[in-house]
């Protein structure tokens, strides 16, 4: 295992459950800057591969490089420190507090016990919640609770969460899953701004989505890689057309 | 005196203060000796409820086993007591004068060595703090570290509880036994068993308990107290934004186990003994129930919680001895089923919305049905204005109220 330029080096990666193996001798590269989306049938283990990365799930074999730094033995907070930053399929935001406060909770300061408690909201915090705030387009609905948000402002909550981080690179499980088309429109339009100074990984299946955003994308079947590369390129591979795109 | 107000609404602190003259002054002037003390003791089981709202309430971490450091903190400031009212001298009719007498019954010689620090008042200060926390930490580190929450979490503390209570009543030459530790008498050569003692002993009390509700109002609304919330809803999402969890959970336990035990130390003060019943898995439940019927989400609505079942319990008891448990059953569950939020729950869904409409019933009236004209008609100007103040403040709500609202 070599150390390289990726942000991201996954290599012989593998994870079995019970002898089923979700993850086989999986190898994949990121980019610095790029936007990579991964794309495959239900089942291929694209979650699984998310989950393995920021370290949900512990691999059975293999190794995570991030930033040539060997992820797979640190607990999920240290992975989140080391810059790597996860939304879930289903929005997962605190929905008793406020948008702000949310935003507030996510800011990467203060993060110990003793920390927390002495955390002040002082103008950085200020100024980078406004920003992000500003990002997502929810900067009209800071002091709502944000259970009241609607399911595609929870989703761009749940992105802005992680852009206080600044994470340097972003995961993101399925961002558009029930959003409207404009909505769709305007997470294509924020996906394509904040790739710009960070890495992003992203599982979708909408292929027109998938066309907009994608600088590369990866098909995955069965728990292995099918076919890497642009979206045209993969559009007319034979093998993808019959496992996932086809008919 | 506006700002005063507006402050304490804003840190909802108006209802500590409230609870601060109720304790302070309506208690004392209105009560004996007697009740008073009876009070006092209540009160020490305040220390655990607020203990639990901030474990329960708000971590959502179930504790059933804090009577074990509620037991320890009471049993440290026995074990000081205790010596001091070994003396040699009054105790020379033992085989073994100046060591506890129980110690003496079960054939003891020595003291046991540690026993000797607890000749220390300073270290019995430190140790009624110190040794629960170690408890806690150990616990509940070896267990949240595991990922081990919610029912299983509750077993294992259900576990110590009976652990340290079949300790306690096994090791009788060094605990006292089931009996515990009776006949204290004085602290640092202060009687604590004159009414002028306890009526001390009592706004000491009192004083502690509200200066432990400002500190963990202040946890509350550091960033801490909303992390806690927030782990209470989306864990994992807490633990994917760079936080480690458990450390939190861990710090809510001991925090929680830190006022159980200084409670425990004011209840030995104050009750003169301290013993195993006070420490198993009966009272550790009762303890959830203080804070359950109170509102596991108000420090102070856990405070009345524990003022009221224990009243109530002491009244019924004493009129119907063989009811009470079946009462107390009843309450917990009549609590779970139909008001969950508890008492302070209530207040929040019931009493206030009322109070709000009519405190603002009045003012609409005022203005009459046609648009005021404030420029012709100065004598309506007044009313304006205060419709327009309720008006404002009840529609901003501002991120303090929206936070005070439910809690405190």
């Amino acid at each position: 295992m070599s150390n390289t330029d990726f942000v991201l080096a996954v290599e012989d990666l593998t994870v079995s459950f019970d002898g089923f193996k979700a993850i086989d001798n999986l190898n994949l590269y990121v980019d610095r800057g790029e936007l990579r989306v991964i794309i495959g049938p239900n089942g291929a283990g694209k979650t699984t591969l998310l989950d393995l990365i920021c370290g949900k799930t512990k691999a059975s074999a293999g190794s995570i490089k991030f930033k040539n730094q060997e992820m797979t033995r640190l607990p999920e907070h240290m992975i989140v420190r080391a810059g790597i930053g996860r939304k879930f399929q289903t929005p997962s935001i605190y929905e008793n507090l406020t948008v702000f406060k949310n935003l507030e909770v996510s800011y990467p300061r203060g993060r110990g016990v003793f920390g927390a408690l002495c955390f002040k909201c002082d103008d950085a915090v200020q100024a980078k919640v406004d920003e992000v705030a500003g990002m997502i387009g929810l900067a009209d609905c800071l002091d709502l609770e944000a259970g009241l948000l609607s399911h595609g402002q929870k989703q761009w909550l749940e992105i802005g969460m992680l852009l206080m981080q600044d994470p340097e690179l972003l995961m993101l499980d399925e961002p558009i899953a029930g959003m409207s088309a404009r909505e769709r429109e305007l997470t294509a339009d924020l996906l394509n701004r904040i790739c710009q100074n960070r890495s992003v990984i992203v599982i979708e299946h909408d292929m027109d989505f998938v066309a907009r955003i994608a600088h590369k994308v990866t098909v995955m079947h069965q728990g292995k890689i099918l076919a890497e590369g642009s979206m045209d390129k993969i559009r007319s591979d034979p093998r993808v057309i019959d496992v996932y795109l086809g008919h | 005196m506006d700002a005063i107000k507006s402050w304490l609404g804003r840190s909802g602190l108006a209802s500590v203060a409230i609870l601060a003259v109720l304790l302070l002054v309506v208690f004392p002037l209105a009560m004996d000796s007697f009740r008073l003390n009876l009070v006092g003791k209540y009160l020490t089981y305040g220390f655990v409820a607020i203990g639990l709202v901030m474990l329960w309430g708000y971590g959502g971490v179930l504790s059933l086993g804090q009577g074990v450091f509620f037991g320890l903190g009471g049993y440290a400031m026995a074990m000081f007591l205790k010596l001091e009212a070994s003396d040699p001298v009054s105790t020379k009719i033992q085989s073994t004068p100046g060591i506890p007498d129980f110690m003496d019954w079960n054939q003891l010689t020595a003291l046991p060595w540690w026993w000797e620090p607890f000749n220390s008042f300073a270290f019995t200060l430190f140790a009624v703090v110190a040794v629960p926390v170690l408890l806690a930490f150990i616990v509940s580190y070896a267990m949240f570290k595991r990922r081990v929450g919610g029912v299983y979490f509750a077993i294992i503390t259900q576990a110590v509880a009976l652990i340290l209570t079949v300790l306690i009543i096994g090791q009788q030459g060094y605990t006292g036994g089931v009996n515990g530790i009776t006949d204290l008498k004085t602290l640092m050569g202060w009687d604590i068993r004159t009414d002028e003692a306890k009526t001390l002993l009592y706004f000491l009390t009192a004083a502690l308990l509200l200066g432990a509700i400002l500190l963990c109002r202040w946890i509350q609304l550091s960033k801490l107290g909303t992390l806690l919330l927030a782990m209470r809803d989306k864990e994992d999402r807490v633990r994917f934004s760079g936080y480690d969890v458990s450390m939190f959970k861990v710090f809510a336990f001991c925090l929680a186990a830190a006022l159980s035990a200084i409670g425990g130390a004011m209840f030995t003060l104050q009750v003169g003994f301290m013993s195993p019943s006070f420490v198993g898995i009966v009272p550790s439940i009762e303890m959830v129930i203080f804070a359950a019927v109170g509102g596991r989400m108000s420090l102070v609505g856990a405070v009345y919680g524990a003022l009221l079942v224990n009243f109530g319990k002491t009244y019924f008891s004493e009129t119907f001895p063989d009811l009470w448990l079946f009462l107390m059953a009843g309450l917990f569950i009549g609590v779970v089923m139909a008001f969950p939020n508890g008492l302070a729950g209530l207040y929040e869904s019931h009493v206030k919305p009322w109070l709000a409409r009519r405190k603002q019933a009045p003012a609409p009236a005022g203005t009459g049905g046609e648009p005021p004209a404030p420029t012709t008609e100065p004598a309506h100007k007044p009313a304006t204005v205060a419709t327009a103040t309720t008006a404002a403040s009840a529609t901003s709500p501002s991120l303090g109220t929206k936070i005070s609202s439910q809690s405190v």
